[in-house]
């Protein structure tokens, strides 16, 4: 069964997309593209029966993306390729959409990676501050401690002193 | 920045149309740049040449969002909404969407998931259609030459793009 390749109505689009949406289809497609294979051949990288990639072969056939040989014994299984390049017309025009946005988006968020870089320095530099302070804070409570014992030393001395006095 | 960015969009499933994406950036920033209206507007905004006048989003499970983007020259409107399903920053956004203009059938279910590795971020996005036909009707769509195609607009369109697929 060969297919013209001309014309691509929307059912075989839809028989297209529908044969191109399973793994193991694609598989067996990128496989053809190597070269014609028996329904052996393909079977054979799958953990399957050969009824099952039948199955998958028979989707692949009404969708006119592969054609039987005309060897009665092997019929091996050929790529065709132009249903291909129909369909992948339509997902290239979706792709395209979709790629446009994702640059848009690639461009702001070199933006945000830029204003992230900013905050985080200013970040550190007040991490820095603080530590400073920290630091800082930590000498003056020393200081003031230090202070203080010397002022109730003093005070202690004092009393005793005015109590000698007072005798 | 990295100019050749891995990007895949493909036919997933029965019903669902798959976009994955890489991005050069944490995925908190990404998270960010889906989420806040201030970002949002200045890239989902489909082809060159339309704005996006409204950009509203109330960001949790039952919150809804409204988008409309306006052409810069013929000042036609699209508008779409939908509800937020699931919320779980940075990593996952489950959100519904219909167009106000349907151009497909029924309403279409988006799951955002976002991954990070060594400060890259994996974006997969998985669209629910509600049936096969509307999946593929989506993926043929001419968005890239308008994108207010209504369902009418759509039959019309296409046998026009049939003739230029004959000769291409």
């Amino acid at each position: 069964m060969e297919l013209s390749g001309d014309i691509q109505n929307p059912d075989d689009l839809d028989a297209t997309f529908a044969a191109l949406a399973d793994p193991t289809r694609r598989a067996i497609l990128a496989r053809l593209a190597l070269g014609e294979a028996s329904v052996m051949d393909l079977a054979e990288p799958f953990a399957m029966t050969q009824p099952a990639i039948s199955k998958h072969l028979k989707v692949l056939e009404r969708a006119g993306l592969i054609s039987r040989g005309q060897d009665a014994q092997r019929r091996p299984r050929r790529l065709q390729a132009a249903p291909l390049r129909s369909a992948s017309q339509w997902l290239e025009r979706y792709r395209e959409f979709w790629e446009k946005q994702f640059r848009r988006l690639d461009a702001l968020l070199v933006d945000l990676r830029k204003n992230d870089l900013r905050k985080n320095d200013l970040r550190k530099n007040d991490l820095q501050k603080n530590d400073l302070q920290k630091s800082d804070l930590q000498k003056n409570d020393l200081q003031a401690n230090q202070a203080r014992t010397k002022r109730s030393r003093r005070k202690q001395r004092n009393k005793s002193v005015q109590r000698f006095k007072k005798t | 920045m990295k100019n050749n960015q891995t990007f895949h969009i493909a036919a997933h499933g029965d019903r669902e149309i798959q976009v994955t994406r890489v991005f050069d950036a944490p995925r908190r920033l990404v998270f960010e740049a889906y989420t806040r209206p201030e970002l949002i507007k200045k890239w989902l905004l489909g082809p060159d040449g339309w704005s996006m006048p409204i950009c509203e989003v109330d960001l949790r499970p039952g919150g809804k969002y409204r988008y409309v983007w306006k052409s810069d020259s013929d000042g036609q409107e699209m508008g779409m909404g939908g509800i937020y399903r699931e919320v779980s920053p940075p990593e996952r956004i489950v959100v519904t969407e219909i167009f106000d203009e349907a151009w497909y059938p029924g309403e279409a279910v988006d799951t955002i998931v976002l991954t990070e590795q060594h400060g890259e971020t994996t974006l997969t996005q998985t669209i629910l259609y509600n049936s096969r036909e509307t999946r593929d009707a989506v993926l043929k769509s001419p968005m890239q030459t308008g994108m207010a195609a209504s369902y009418n607009r759509l039959e019309k369109f296409l046998p026009s793009l049939v003739q230029e697929a004959k000769s291409a």
